[in-house]
This record gives structure tokens, C-alpha cells and sequence, in this order.
């Protein structure tokens, strides 16, 4: 053998190795919103210990995570702020939710404890727009008769940095204010007309619980994870409610997510007696046509394993799962929906 | 050695030489070339936000991501009033450190002490906010504030600086910490400059019978007087420039107040809040857009400080 031939059967060798590897670790990559970041990654842990298969997920934020989708550099993008109907038309994209969590109000208010104030969405709406700005304030007063509320300012938290958490939040005050709708609206960032940003969920959490007479809102988990004082909220049915999964479920239970086209749907304000006023989906985006069908269909094995064996995890991580018939509603949108390119169904 | 081997030892010396002198000046020029390229593409991505506002978007205080409204008066005055009051305060405190260190500090415990100035100046500036969100903010939200708003509040022409409630987080709050974090920058400036100053001048001084102050104001501070600058300099860089410390205390409100212990907002955290939510083109642009201003600013200062230093040393030309 000369030495030339000795080299090239070497490379051969190595080459043909590199590419067995390849074969068997197959890597699946998504990037996007922040907030089921702790769930996406115990998802993928126990996910690759049982079948090998790697997902990598990178929370860089909702907004990222669109833009990574439509640039067709991740598998799956993920977003607390569903895509409208024709903004998914035009790139091409399809959308199902993931997993549920809740927004909740919390407050610092010395004597105050948790779970014992109460608050209505027109008040709330009002409080972050800077129009009720004492604690003794007679709306405030009116609600929590029997509580003694001290005569301090009101100091409101928010996020600073651009959030799903805000649009559910946002989306929520639009429905139930008039006013809000028209001064601020609803949107990953908006226009606040009072208050502090805080960066992060445990940006305003830690705000909150620093500055004293002051209100902010985070995820559900948060909430827990801080022991914050939460507060309840009064919903559409005017029942008091405590944010807990129960509360959670009950509002997905209630919307109408068959008639939603494109899962266009926002658990804010939703009837039913025992629903959490401010729930919310987070959601993830492929495209409709792939370019590469093998990995979308181990994305799909991967959403729908989660779906099957996920709950238990999400349950624990104060995440709430997505109920059984919407499960279904989902699967059969893949098969609707997702095919590669040259028109054949992904998913059976 | 015969000539023509000495040429040729010289040849290659002088070979040597032409790639060492040619790979020197390539390092200096991408120096140049990446500058010029931050400069090109800053201004290429916030095209349409310049299209969009024109020059309306330094005027004005709003910045409304829903309605696609922006405009960077909030972050520019943020930016420009922390490293103000940073300036404020850290320039007398670096010069008492480096007085103390060079004229007053007994020997043994001037290692120690410019060590520490030293680490000082290593630690990241994340730390600085951490520290100043949980630690400094409260006590300053429990002792000083409340003091500021009741005596200073009150009073006529720059009482409305102080009023408001004490939250611990603010303006004045973001201020400090800069302080904090710059001190240790000027502050070992100021001592190297001050430590070359011949003694002979000094001794001088005191021959005369000069005071330690005499000594420092018209001997010392004259002589490292482009130093002292140069050191300030580079506190006022990093002062309008830092991002995470800023971003912890400064509040993040797109709010324009008079008062100091209200929340703002400075360019650099407006960008490291919202950049990576930032959703639509304009929104973008109008970020880059703030970028590209923040940049100018530093820019503008810089300079400002050259010529201001360069009218000094020709004034004191003419003079003597």
C-alpha cells in the first residue's frame, strides 16, 4: 500500500465514522420565548434520556424566536404571543400551544397577606394607569371592605424589557378597560403610564418585593417560587378567584379553541365560574411547508410525546398542561397542515 | 565577514523588518476599519427609523412600542444626568484616594490600599447591580431618601430634584453606582500621574513653606493636569456607557421627571431591555437608532475634552 493510498483509507475511515455518528445523534433546535424555558428543558432531558434524541432550546425571547423561525434557522420557534391568522399566512408558518401558565397581581403591603386582597380588572386597569394611586383609595376600599389599607402611594412595577408576560397581562386590561384600550393597549412592550420596569419575571419580582406599597405582575411560578403576595381577582362570571391550577384549567377548559383558527386564542377573561381572569399559552411556530421532513417529524414526536408524558413534569413546574381534547385539536392540525415539499403529510 | 554576505544578513533583516513594520500598521488600520464599519452599519439599521421621526426623534419623550411612536429624549437625558452626577462625585473622591496615596498614606499602607482600588476595578458590573439593587437601594430607600424629600424637597430652585417617594431605585441611585464603579478608574490615573511628579519640585514647595494642600493644588495638579483629565476621561467612557449596573437601579420608565429619585431610563439599558423583544422594523431601527446616538454622544464628549485640554496647554504657551 502506498502512502497516499494508506491516507486516503485512513479519511475514508474517519469520514465514514463521522457520518454514522451523525446519523444516530439527531440534534433538534428551537429558540424563543423565555417563559417555558424551565419546562422546554426538562422536557428535552428526559426526552433524550429515553429515545437520544437532543433538543436544544435557546431562550432568547419571544420576538428572537419568531424572527429565528422565519429565517429558517431553528427547527420550532416559540412564542408567549400567538401570531395572527394572516401573519402566519404570510411567512408560511403554523402555530399550537405548548402549555398554559398564569399571570397574577402581587403586592407588598405591610399586613397585607397573600390571597387576601381582592381586585376587579377595571380597577386594576386603572391602578396601572396611574389614576388610582393610594391604597385607601374608595374603589380599593370598596373591594376589600374589612381590610385596613394604609394611606400610601401606590408605586407600580412592570417589565422593562419586551414580554409575553405583558401581553397576556395587557391583553387581559384591554378586555376588561375601555380606557386601557385606548390610552395604552395591549402588546409585548407598551407605553406605561406609570410606574418602574423591572427586567425579567424576577426582575419585577424582586422590585416588588423591595419597594414597599408597591403592585407588579408575574408568572404564576414566581409568584410561588418568591412566596409573593398575590392577590385575587374578581372574573367575568364576578366570582373571586385564587390564581392555582384549578383556576388555570377552568380557563382553558372554557375557550372555544376549535373555533380559533390558527390557535389564535387568549385565555384572558374567559367565562366559567371557577376561570383565572389572566391565563395565557405559549406557543410554537413551524412552517407549513418543510424543507426538511425528517426533522420536523421528530419535532412533532417530540410535542407529542410531551403532550402524552409531559404533564406530570409541567404540573410540578407550576405549568399547566394542555387539556386532553386540545391535544387532539392539535394533532389533527399537524396532519392538516404540515408537509414537505412536495405535499406529503408529515404526521399520521 | 565578506561583503556579500553581510548584504545579504541585511537583506533579511531589512525583510524582517518591511513585515514586521506591515503587520504592526495592518493591526492599527482594522482598528480604523471596524470603527468606520460600526459606524456604516449603525446608520444603515437605523435608517427608517431616521426616515420615520427625522429629528423630531431627539425632541420628543415618547416611546410607545404599540403605536410604533418613538422618540430617545427619555434615555439620552438619563444618560447624560447619571454620568453627570457619577462625574460629581467620583472626581473630589479619586482625588482624595490618590492625594492620600502618593503624599499622606504611610509607606506600609499604600500596597495594600492600591491593590484594593485595583480590585476594585476588576470586578464586573453586574456585581455592581446586584449590589446596588439589593443591598444599596433599600438602605438608601430607608435612611437617605426619606431625608432627602423632607429637607431638600421643599426648598425653592432645585427642590423639585429631591421630591417624590422613596423607592430606593432611581436616577440618583443609577448616579451612585456609576460613581462607585468609576472611582477606581480615576482614582489609579490620578495616583500614577501623581507619583511621577519630580520630587525636586515638590521639596521645593515645601522649602517655601508650603502647605500639603499648596503643594497638591499648585505644584501637583498643574503638572499632571493632562493626566487628571485623561483619567476623568476614562471614568466619564465608562459611565455613559454601562449597561447592566445601570439597568438594575435606574428603573427602566420611559418617564421624563425633574426629580432625581424617580425611575428613568438610559440608552444603554433601553437597549439591553428591550432589544431582544423588540418586535417590527421600526421598533428595531428606533433601538439601533438609539445605539448610533449613544455612540455620537461619547463621541462629541471625547472630543470636547481634547479640544478643552489642547486651548489649555496653548493658553499656558503664551502665558509663561
Amino acid at each position: 500500500m502506498t502512502k497516499l493510498n494508506r491516507f486516503f483509507y485512513i479519511f475514508g475511515l474517519a469520514a465514514s465514522m463521522s457520518l454514522a455518528v451523525n446519523a444516530s445523534a439527531i440534534n433538534l433546535t428551537g429558540a424563543g420565548a423565555t417563559f417555558p424555558y424551565p419546562i422546554y428543558a426538562k422536557w428535552a432531558d428526559t426526552y433524550k434520556t429515553q429515545t437520544g434524541i437532543n433538543l436544544n432550546y435557546q431562550s432568547i425571547g419571544s420576538g428572537g424566536g419568531i424572527k429565528q423561525i422565519i429565517a429558517k434557522t431553528v427547527d420550532f420557534g416559540a412564542s408567549d404571543m400567538p401570531l395572527k391568522p394572516e401573519e402566519l399566512e404570510k411567512n408560511g408558518l403554523m402555530q399550537f400551544p405548548a402549555v398554559m401558565g398564569g399571570v397574577v397581581p402581587v403586592i407588598n403591603v405591610p399586613g397585607i397577606a397573600a390571597g387576601q386582597f381582592k381586585l376587579d380588572g377595571k380597577v386594576l386597569a386603572d391602578i396601572f394607569l396611574g389614576k388610582i394611586t393610594k391604597w385607601n383609595d374608595p374603589a380599593l376600599m370598596a373591594l376589600n371592605a374589612g381590610t385596613k389599607l394604609p394611606n400610601e402611594t401606590i408605586t407600580v412595577v412592570h417589565r422593562s424589557d419586551g414580554s409575553g408576560t405583558t401581553f397576556i397581562f395587557t391583553n387581559y386590561l384591554s378586555k376588561v378597560s375601555p380606557e386601557w384600550k385606548s390610552a395604552v393597549g395591549e402588546g409585548t412592550a407598551v407605553s406605561w403610564k406609570a410606574g418602574t420596569g423591572g427586567k425579567g419575571n424576577e426582575g419585577v419580582a424582586s422590585y416588588v418585593q423591595r419597594i414597599k406599597n408597591s403592585i407588579g405582575y408575574v408568572e404564576y411560578a414566581y409568584a410561588l417560587q418568591n412566596k409573593m403576595t398575590y392577590a385575587q381577582l374578581k372574573n367575568h362570571d364576578g366570582q373571586f378567584v385564587k390564581p392555582d391550577d384549578t383556576s388555570f384549567k377552568a380557563a382553558a377548559a372554557n375557550a372555544d379553541w376549535d373555533k380559533a383558527p390558527g390557535f389564535y386564542e387568549l385565555l384572558t377573561n374567559e367565562p366559567g365560574k371557577e376561570s383565572w381572569p389572566i391565563t395565557g399559552a405559549t406557543f410554537i411556530l413551524m412552517h407549513k411547508t418543510q424543507d426538511k421532513p425528517e426533522t420536523a417529524q421528530e419535532v412533532l414526536k417530540f410535542f407529542d410525546w410531551a403532550y402524552s408524558n409531559g404533564g406530570k413534569m409541567a404540573e410540578a413546574m407550576d405549568y399547566v398542561p394542555m387539556p386532553e381534547k386540545v391535544q387532539q385539536l392539535v394533532r389533527a392540525a399537524w396532519k392538516a397542515q404540515l408537509k414537505d415539499n412536495k405535499g406529503k403529510i408529515l404526521w399520521k | 565577514m565578506p561583503t556579500f554576505l553581510r548584504e545579504v544578513h541585511m537583506k533579511r533583516h531589512n525583510l524582517l523588518d518591511i513585515v514586521f513594520r506591515n503587520i504592526t500598521r495592518l493591526s492599527a488600520f482594522t482598528v480604523l476599519v471596524l470603527l468606520v464599519a460600526i459606524m456604516v452599519s449603525l446608520i444603515i439599521g437605523s435608517l427608517p427609523s431616521i426616515k420615520a421621526f427625522g429629528f423630531r426623534f431627539l425632541t420628543s419623550a415618547e416611546w410607545n412600542p404599540v403605536t410604533e411612536e418613538f422618540g430617545a429624549l427619555v434615555p439620552i437625558v438619563g444618560t447624560l444626568v447619571t454620568s453627570a452626577i457619577a462625574l460629581l462625585i467620583s472626581i473630589p473622591v479619586s482625588f482624595g484616594i490618590a492625594l492620600f496615596l502618593t503624599e499622606l498614606s504611610p509607606r506600609w499602607l499604600r500596597r495594600p490600599l492600591g491593590i484594593a482600588i485595583e480590585l476594585l476595578a476588576g470586578i464586573p458590573s453586574i456585581i455592581y447591580g446586584m449590589w446596588g439593587l439589593f443591598v444599596f437601594a433599600p438602605l438608601f430607600a430607608e435612611y437617605v431618601q426619606p431625608w432627602l424629600i423632607e429637607k431638600l424637597g421643599p426648598l425653592p430652585i432645585f427642590g423639585p430634584l429631591f421630591q417624590g417617594i422613596p423607592m430606593g431605585i432611581g436616577v440618583l441611585t443609577a448616579g451612585i453606582i456609576l460613581a462607585v464603579m468609576v472611582i477606581p478608574f480615576i482614582a489609579s490615573v490620578m495616583r500614577d500621574v501623581f507619583e511621577v511628579v519630580p520630587t525636586l519640585l515638590k521639596e521645593s514647595a515645601y522649602g517655601l513653606g508650603a502647605t500639603t494642600w499648596e503643594v497638591m493644588w499648585h505644584i501637583v495638579l498643574p503638572y499632571t493636569k493632562i493626566g487628571v483629565a485623561g483619567g476623568i476621561m476614562l471614568g466619564l467612557g465608562r459611565a455613559l456607557g454601562e449597561t447592566m449596573a445601570v439597568t438594575f437601579v435606574i428603573g427602566n420608565a420611559h418617564e421624563l421627571s425633574a426629580s432625581l429619585l424617580m425611575p428613568g431610563n438610559s440608552i444603554s439599558s433601553a437597549l439591553a431591555n428591550e432589544f431582544n423583544e423588540a418586535v417590527g422594523k421600526l421598533y428595531t431601527s428606533a433601538l439601533i437608532e438609539l445605539g448610533l446616538i449613544l455612540f455620537l454622544i461619547t463621541f462629541i464628549v471625547l472630543s470636547l475634552a481634547r479640544y478643552m485640554l489642547y486651548m489649555l496647554t496653548k493658553r499656558e504657551g503664551s502665558t509663561t
